[in-house]
């Protein structure tokens, strides 16, 4: 599903999050959204996945506006900066936590549940810990449940807030790969919020340089290096 | 902690061993005292003429209409402010806006402003001479004097319990998992039922029993607003209150007693689901 955003702006109270910005994103891109801190990261993608309604702009998903729809309406796998996992549910309950909330109709039975489920066990890698709950678990390993749990809605768009933001060097680099792997696996438009530029360059197709509430550039990891379009970028991605 | 340091050495938090026992001393003592001793005095009290004059006072037609009207009382203003503090906490935890700092203080003013303030209230707001009140009883269904102006008392009473328990947790919990829930299809209700409330549900049912024995004990508001009829309006606490003064004590303790025993039940409940829950209680908490 390709992705348009169209002059979208976002105001708190007093404070403005978002200038008008516009973004198109291609069907089937892995999108890095970068920038430091306060620059409106979180806040776009929220308003991509329908948490947060922009002051102004449309949101256009495969060219029809979308800016209306309801959260859950938009079908996004959303991944949680602290991951939001269900305390009190078990792995597999977490997982299957969008399939139950389907309308009856739609529901599937409990075999194709497990079934689902289990699959989704073994793409992340972690096929024996259906049992456990969130705190029996590493960071890591916290990471990839959310990510299953995201996927098992069989979404339309993949978005994930600081998805590795606060687990250590070496697990961040497996993890990394780990996404790029799922991403190419399903195909998912996904755009991933993160202030580590090495992560951004390497992972992503399309770098997206955000900087109090402006997008100061968009390219490719390559192009973005060899020609930052303004002093701010320059700077960013040489700090 | 300590086991890493030499034995001259306190942890920081460690008080000097005299003191401790102090501590522990004026603790024990205080609870003795304070808890244990008017207990004690309660039932014995009661039983001091056998086990059949307790029972026989509680027998009583009086008696047992106060019995009834405690427990119904209860069981209409227990549900109610469970509602109203979780509508509370939800509004107040889950969404900014102007005043909120406000409604929190709001909130808190039942536990400050005196029972029979309250009761007073009531009885101007809702009283026969009141525009409300009058045409209440004009329509056959007097406030005050009667069954609902002693629910309401009660339920402004104990409002604060339920809600100054989930607040802090709620807080403390965020957004985050409720925004998870909704962005994996879930409605507003489903996420409410299914994510919320489990998260919740110790607080939950922890203020829950507060507002049970604190509903059930109340007597300054009740006492303005019931007008103490006798077999009527004349709940636990009151009609304790009007035995003792008959200098009945054995029917008053032995009520007393059953009041005691009332309370005492909702906290071993609560003890008992807790033990039967520790597990997912840890879990929890160490999160
Ligand atoms: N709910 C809110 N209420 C008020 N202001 C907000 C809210 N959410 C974000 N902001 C403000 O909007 C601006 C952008 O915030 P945002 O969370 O999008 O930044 P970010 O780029 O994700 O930063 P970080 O890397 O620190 O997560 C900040 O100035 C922030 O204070
Ligand atoms: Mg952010």
């Amino acid at each position: 599903m390709h992705i348009d955003i169209d002059e979208i702006a976002k105001t708190f109270g007093g404070t403005t999050a978002l200038l008008p910005v516009s973004l198109n994103i291609p069907s089937g891109a892995l999108v890095a959204l970068l920038g430091p801190s306060g620059s409106g990261k979180t806040t776009l993608l929220r308003i991509l996945g329908g948490l947060e309604f922009p002051t102004s702009g449309r949101v256009l998903f495969n060219g029809q506006d979308a800016t209306g729809l309801t959260v859950q309406e938009r079908r996004a796998g959303f991944v949680f900066q602290s991951y939001a996992l269900f305390r009190h549910m078990t792995v597999f309950d977490n997982i299957a936590y969008g399939l139950r909330a389907r309308p009856r109709g739609q529901r599937p039975n409990k075999a194709e549940i497990t079934r689902r489920v289990t699959k989704l066990l073994d793409l992340i890698q972690l096929p024996d810990i259906a049992g456990r709950y969130p705190t029996q678990l590493s960071g890591g390993q916290r990471q990839r449940v959310a990510l299953a749990r995201a996927l098992a809605i069989e979404p339309r768009m993949l978005l994930l807030d600081e998805p590795f933001g606060a687990l250590d060097a070496k697990v961040r680099k497996e993890l990394r790969q780990g996404l790029r792997d799922i991403h190419d696996e399903t195909g998912l438009t996904t755009v991933f919020v993160t202030h580590d530029q090495d992560e951004a360059m390497e992972l992503a197709d399309l770098v997206v340089v955000m900087s109090m509430g402006r997008i100061e550039q968009i390219g490719k990891p390559g192009d973005i290096r060899a020609k930052p379009a303004t002093e701010f970028v320059r700077d960013f991605i040489s700090a | 902690m300590s086991d890493t340091t030499l034995p001259t050495f306190r942890a920081a938090t460690e008080e000097a061993p005299f003191l401790r026992i102090a501590l522990i001393g004026i603790a024990v003592a205080g609870l003795a005292v304070l808890v244990f001793a008017p207990l004690a005095v309660v039932f014995g009290e009661a039983l001091r003429e056998g086990w059949l004059a307790a029972v026989e006072s509680l027998g009583h037609r009086d008696a047992r209409s106060a019995i009834w009207l405690t427990l119904t009382i209860t069981a209409i203003a227990v549900p109610l402010n469970a509602a109203f503090g979780i509508a509370a906490a939800w509004f107040i935890t889950k969404f900014d806006f102007r005043g909120k700092a406000f409604l929190i203080t709001l909130i808190d003013l039942p536990f400050s402003v005196s029972p029979v303030v309250a009761g007073l209230c009531i009885v101007l707001l809702f009283g026969a001479n009141s525009a409300i009140g009058g045409w209440m009883v004009a329509q056959g269904w007097p406030i005050v004097f009667a069954i609902p102006g002693i629910v309401l008392a009660t339920v402004f009473v104990t409002f604060p319990f339920v809600a100054r328990e989930l607040i802090p947790v709620m807080i403390e919990q965020g957004r985050a998992e409720e925004e998870a829930a909704l962005t994996l299809g879930a409605s507003g209700w489903r996420t409410f039922r299914t994510v919320t409330l489990p998260n919740i549900r110790w607080a939950l049912l922890y203020g829950t029993l507060l507002c049970t024995a604190r509903a059930m004990g109340e007597f300054g508001a009740v006492a303005v607003v019931s007008g103490k009829i006798r077999g009527q309006t004349a709940t636990m606490p009151i009609t304790i209150e009007m035995l003792y003064n008959e200098y009945l004590s054995v029917a008053a303790f032995s009520m007393a007693a059953l009041l005691t025993a009332l309370a005492l039940v909702t906290l071993l409940l609560k003890t008992l689901l807790e033990l039967r829950h520790a597990d997912q209680l840890a879990a929890i908490r160490r999160h």
